[in-house]
């Protein structure tokens, strides 16, 4: 037979030698997955293994004996007796009752126990209620970072502990009389940034990144889509529009840093904006992202059938009608996406805002546009330069709040996407 | 030229008896002498005609895809234009309602008069003419919503029905009309690229007579469909050339002789032959007509 078919023999022999091809490229993807699955596995264990400890917190569950000789206060409802008095002692005090043999010699070493914002707790809680004088209550406070850190970590090399030998004991006994507590660490969500990392919350990072969006999508999504359809659908095709599209194609690859400092040359320094607020920082985000929405905007919208088109102008839609009636609706998943990815990007900048000051310390939970503020990744990156090491495990937690987000922030525009094709 | 060696290649592979020979080649140097710009044998012109079309010319850039044709199409009528792929016809039709516009580098020359008005006219506005000229196109083209919504949608934007009640009256007379509304009636709602092909593009009809055309322009508008919907939508336009002039584009010499009343044949960007659909069918003037309609190119 196969003499009297050459030709089937030759396409037989070539056979094998396509589907060993095919075979071999079949593998090399399935390598190049697996390393891609597998660095983001590493990256997500390194990060939930480091972080998970961030949402825990220690504190100190004490009977405080709020004695007015102690305090040193006779009426907290009187501002300037407040500010004299001592809110520390009867936390010491408080403390040395539960461990036994230890005197008021030890008094230092004990009160390195307890956290410094401990005692302002206490102040604000006894001007709240005044009635608490010369009573003995049950109350719940940060432990010291050291003691923190040791309670969670005392076995990790990583991590060098501060405390002496013999504090160490007195931290092992309270634990086990539950003095010692560790539970859902409330701080990290309810405060802005801190110098004490038992302290330190994430909240003012969060409200920031959030104003600092806001701002970013109000500006770029529709500027953005309306240079998109302009460009692509009213705009005569000539020299000047084809210079322009290169020059966005190009802005789309300019660094990210560079969008900073020309933030800082325009609105702070030519418009006179303030500093590191969450506008300035919005219409930066706002100029990055910008060539990315309106290249993606493009691209969906030279995807719209042209029959579609056709039928519209057909019936005797104007041009206004049939972008706005018929390509804006069926490009708009596709825009959507470009807009997300966007965003995800501005999400996660850091450069940028460094230039215009949103790295600054600052403590207090934004409440406005204008207020100084700092966003997620600078909060990360402040965080991880920071020398104390109880900052280590609060700075992957936020790293895992910013994941969460960007994760949170992606289904959103899945299901817009989804919500928006299934009318059609 | 090409055309010519078409012909030499026809003449070559069908085994004919030597007068047959003699007569093809005769044909052969005849019909290249014979197709000469801007003249139409037969009969292109009517009395009060709806379209009055002179000396129209389209270029693409440099090249000339229609060459100097002289046409009216009467009113009330239904006219067809055959002709080989490339002939021009199509672009021919879409200068009607001005679709052309859109494409770049596409210039129209000559006159076009719809009802004495100029259609190029820079005063004319290209809105209010398509809502006069309506256009069916080669494949269904719904748009990806409900049906009802699709017949509604030029009567909504050109503010023909003011009233909700007014607007369902214009989707049921076009359904109707478009044979559409026993099958769709119920399912008004549903998203109509659901349909079959056949019923997709009596959709496309309906929705181009609901804003009451005086025109319909019809681009292929059966070459994507099988042979009972191309039935469906044959005896449709029948139908609305009592109420409408129609100007139909097709590649089916069948279904030219079975819907229009009159014919014009395109060549090459020509218009070789104009006249009566009967006349064109049994006793063509001109050799080239003859040739494409009795299949020996094409």
């Amino acid at each position: 037979m196969t003499e009297h078919h050459p030709q089937a023999e030759i396409v037989r022999k070539s056979l094998k030698k396509r589907y060993r091809k095919e075979m071999r490229f079949r593998a090399y993807g399935i390598v190049a997955i697996l390393i891609a699955l597998s660095a983001l596995l590493a990256l997500f264990t390194d990060i939930v293994g480091k972080g998970s400890s961030g949402f825990l917190k220690t504190s100190l569950n004490l009977e405080v004996e709020l004695d007015s000789q102690l305090l040193n206060l006779d009426d907290p409802t009187d501002p300037r007796q407040v500010k004299m008095a001592d809110f520390v002692e009867p936390l010491i005090q408080a403390l040395i009752r539960e461990l036994p043999g230890v005197t008021n010699v030890q008094h230092e070493a004990v009160r390195k126990l307890i956290n410094p914002y401990a005692s302002t707790e206490l102040r604000d809680a006894l001007v709240q209620h005044p009635e608490w004088l010369n009573t003995t209550r049950k109350m719940s406070f940060l432990a010291h970072s050291d003691v923190d850190v040791y309670s969670k970590h005392a076995d990790n090399k990583a991590y060098s502990i501060k405390l002496s030998q013999q504090q160490r004991n007195w931290v092992d006994t309270l634990k086990e009389k539950g003095v010692i507590e560790t539970s859902f660490n409330d701080v990290f969500f309810k405060g802005g940034d801190s110098r004490d990392p038992a302290k330190a919350g994430i909240l003012g990072a969060v409200v920031g990144s959030l104003l600092t969006m806001f701002v970013t999508l109000v500006l770029s999504f529709p500027i953005g889509v309306a240079a998109a359809i302009y460009l692509e659908e009213f705009a005569p095709k000539n020299r000047l529009t084809d210079f322009i599209e290169v020059n966005i194609n190009n802005l789309a690859a300019v660094p990210s840093i560079i969008f900073g400092l020309l933030g800082l040359a325009v609105f702070i320094n030519l418009f006179g904006m303030p500093r590191s607020v969450p506008v300035v920082g919005g219409l930066v985000l706002t100029l990055m992202t910008l060539p990315t929405i309106i290249i993606s905007s493009r691209a969906a919208i030279k995807s719209v059938p042209p029959s579609i088109r056709e039928a519209a102008e057909g019936v005797g839609a104007s041009k206004m009608q049939v972008v706005l009636h018929h390509v804006l609706p069926l490009a708009m998943p596709g825009m959507l996406t470009g807009s997300i990815i966007g965003m995800a990007q501005a999400l996660g900048e850091t450069a940028p805002l460094l230039l215009i000051g949103m790295v600054a310390f600052i403590v207090d939970v934004p409440t406005g546009f204008f207020d100084s503020a700092t966003v997620l990744p600078v909060q990360v990156f402040l965080w991880s330069g920071s020398p104390e090491l109880a900052f280590i495990e609060r700075a992957s937690a936020a790293i895992m709040v910013l994941l969460s987000f960007l994760i949170g922030m992606n289904a959103l525009a899945i299901w817009q996407r989804k919500r928006l094709e299934r009318r059609w | 030229m090409n055309m010519t060696a078409t012909l030499g290649g026809n003449t070559a592979m069908t085994k004919m008896s030597t007068s047959d020979a003699t007569e093809a080649k005769a044909f052969n140097s005849n019909s290249a002498a014979t197709i000469e710009e801007g003249k139409t044998v037969g009969k292109p012109y009517v009395k009060d005609p709806k379209f009055k079309l002179r000396n129209v010319e389209v270029f693409y850039g440099q090249e000339r895809a229609i060459k100097n044709v002289s046409l009216d199409i009467g009113k009330n009528q239904v006219i067809a234009f055959i002709g080989p792929s490339g002939c021009g016809k199509s672009t021919f039709l879409r200068c009607l309602n001005r679709m052309n516009d859109s494409i770049d580098n596409c210039k129209v020359k000559g006159a076009l008069q719809l009802d004495d008005q100029d259609l190029y006219d820079p005063r004319q506005d290209v809105v209010e003419l398509r809502a006069r000229v309506g256009m069916v196109f080669q494949k269904p083209n719904p748009f990806p919503k409900s049906i009802y919504d699709n017949v509604a949608y030029g009567p909504r934007i050109h503010g023909l029905a003011n009233r909700k009640s007014d607007l369902d009256d214009i989707v049921e007379n076009s359904l109707r009309k478009a044979g559409l509304w026993d099958e769709a009636k119920d399912r008004l709602d549903a998203t109509a690229t659901g349909m079959s092909g056949g019923q997709q593009q009596r959709l496309c009809i309906a929705r181009a007579i609901a804003v009451n055309p005086e025109v319909v322009l019809m681009d292929e508008p059966c070459s994507a469909l099988d042979p009972i919907a191309t039935a469906k939508v044959e005896e449709l336009i029948s139908e609305l050339s009592e109420s409408y002039t129609i100007v139909i584009v097709t590649h089916s010499m069948q279904q030219a002789s079975r819907v229009s009343d009159r014919t014009a044949y395109f060549h090459l960007g020509h218009l070789v032959e104009v006249n009566d659909t009967v006349k064109v069918f049994t006793a063509p003037e001109h050799p080239m007509t003859e040739a494409y309609i009795t299949g020996r190119f094409g």
